[in-house]
């Protein structure tokens, strides 16, 4: 009995980013405790279709295999989360998988989430500390401001909460809010607030903390359960006051 | 590079202009219309304060049609350049987000008709009083209208107040954006009763 038994999996294909999407069923065989990406393996092993045409193998994005790195997000039935961590027996089926549709489609399930790294690089998401000569030891950091931004660190960059966001699309520049939650964590870092005011610049730019619509998806969706809308609201506030500190002038531009 | 650009204080004016002046105009004119409520007598008394106030052009051009230009036109932008998800993503937020947009537009068409039937008549001559006002909504279809258009305002008012609170930076915690939700929700309810029952007293 156990052995004969199937999973059945609804892939939305598609070949490289220029051409169409189709979908493809796949029948797998089934075993105790599969998650999807063992599902996807077994495809990798057998790429045979459930009409039995031979086809070429479903590709994905995968790496840590225990949802830390964010590789293998995509589309699970409707919802974007990690295929890692999506057990075929906690899921309804057939399991539709899905590429995100924020992203450009490299081939199949994989996609392009470069313009997160480069919101990143925009939004200087990093501590500079190089100098000439030893800057000796930065400022402690409170325990309790170590304690938030432990939380914010989590993040793993893996753009489902740019998917689930209704303003993050090909029609607006809109960043989404994982860039913005390191623009707090930077800001809170008692060495990288000295450069407050340049993470603060770039966020009040096109595509910034402004054009946040408010859905609250991201909070909901994070695998990582970061508080992604309170960053979003301290930023908010943050960018109200450097934007009347650069404007009428202060001597707390930064800290 | 990102100094020279105007996209945070276009925002930032959008999201100032929805409450000041925009909502309290709002407020202050169904406060009018409710005086309907009491007498003919008494709504063309309320309203003809108003229209009698000193620099009354001046004023309406700088606290009316200026800010519900901006606030209209680059609102419709911003609805028209989101991509809802309510169908895989259904929670309350999200409703709201959806709403607000879809309130937005319907209050910017109801607004540019409502001030066709009754400022820009004004400018030709027409006499801003109770009739006036009652001519149009015993008609079915545009007291309809009127009371769908009433009621997205006030929903993109009283939502929006949720929004601006975020926005200024005043409700940072889950717990203070919560009940932020149940005082919009109040302000939803109370404004929507003044404007309604103002309309029905025209009938």
């Amino acid at each position: 009995m156990e052995e004969n038994k199937t999973i059945t999996l609804m892939i939305k294909r598609q070949e490289s980013t220029e051409t169409d999407s189709y979908w493809e069923e796949f029948e797998v065989p089934y075993r105790p405790n599969m998650n999807v990406i063992s599902a996807l393996m077994e495809i990798q092993r057998n790429p045979v279709n459930s009409k039995g045409d031979k086809v070429a193998p479903v590709t994905w994005d995968q790496s840590c295999l225990e949802e830390v790195c964010g590789a293998c997000s995509m589309v699970i039935n409707g919802k974007a989360r990690q295929s890692c961590t999506a057990l075929v027996d906690q899921i309804k089926q057939p399991i539709k998988l899905e590429p995100m549709s924020t992203f450009p489609v490299i081939r199949d399930l994989q996609v392009d989430r470069s313009q997160m790294f480069d919101s990143l690089k925009r939004v200087r998401a990093w501590v500079p500390i190089d100098g000439t000569y030893d800057l000796g030891p930065g400022p402690r950091m409170p325990e309790k401001q170590r304690q938030v931004a432990y939380e914010l660190s989590k993040c793993m960059t893996c753009g489902v909460c740019l998917e689930v966001c209704p303003n993050v699309n090909d029609k607006s520049n809109f960043m989404g809010a994982a860039p913005i939650s390191q623009v707090r964590l930077f800001n809170l870092h008692p060495t990288g607030s000295m450069n407050k005011d340049e993470r603060l610049d770039a966020l009040m730019g096109v595509g910034g903390v402004a054009e946040c619509g408010m859905s609250q998806n991201c909070v909901a969706a994070c695998p990582k359960g970061i508080p992604l809308t309170t960053s979003i609201a301290a930023m908010q506030r943050e960018a109200n006051f450097h934007m009347f500190k650069s404007f009428f002038g202060s001597d707390h531009v930064v800290n | 590079m990102a100094k020279q650009d105007l996209s945070f204080v276009n925002r930032r004016v959008h999201s100032l202009l929805g409450v000041l002046p925009l909502g309290v105009f709002l407020i202050q004119h169904l406060i009018v219309n409710h005086q309907a409520t009491v007498s003919v007598e008494r709504f063309n008394w309320a309203a003809g304060i108003m229209g009698q106030l000193p620099f009354v052009i001046f004023l309406e051009i700088f606290i009316i049609y200026l800010p519900i230009l901006f606030h209209g036109i680059y609102g419709v932008y911003i609805a028209f350049t989101s991509k809802s998800n309510v169908g895989n993503y259904s929670s309350f937020r999200n409703w709201m987000f959806v709403l607000q947009r879809f309130s937005g537009v319907i209050a910017f068409i109801f607004i540019a008709v409502h001030v066709f039937q009754t400022r820009v008549q004004v400018f030709f001559g027409a006499e801003v009083n109770f009739d006036m006002v009652a001519d149009i909504v015993t008609n079915p279809f545009w007291f309809a209208f009127w009371f769908v258009g009433i009621i997205a305002t006030v929903f993109h008012f009283a939502n929006g107040l949720w929004s601006f609170a975020v926005t200024w930076g005043i409700t940072q915690s889950a717990k203070s954006q919560q009940i932020m939700a149940y005082v919009s929700l109040a302000v939803f309810v109370v404004v929507s009763v003044i404007g309604i029952q103002a309309l029905f007293a025209f009938i």
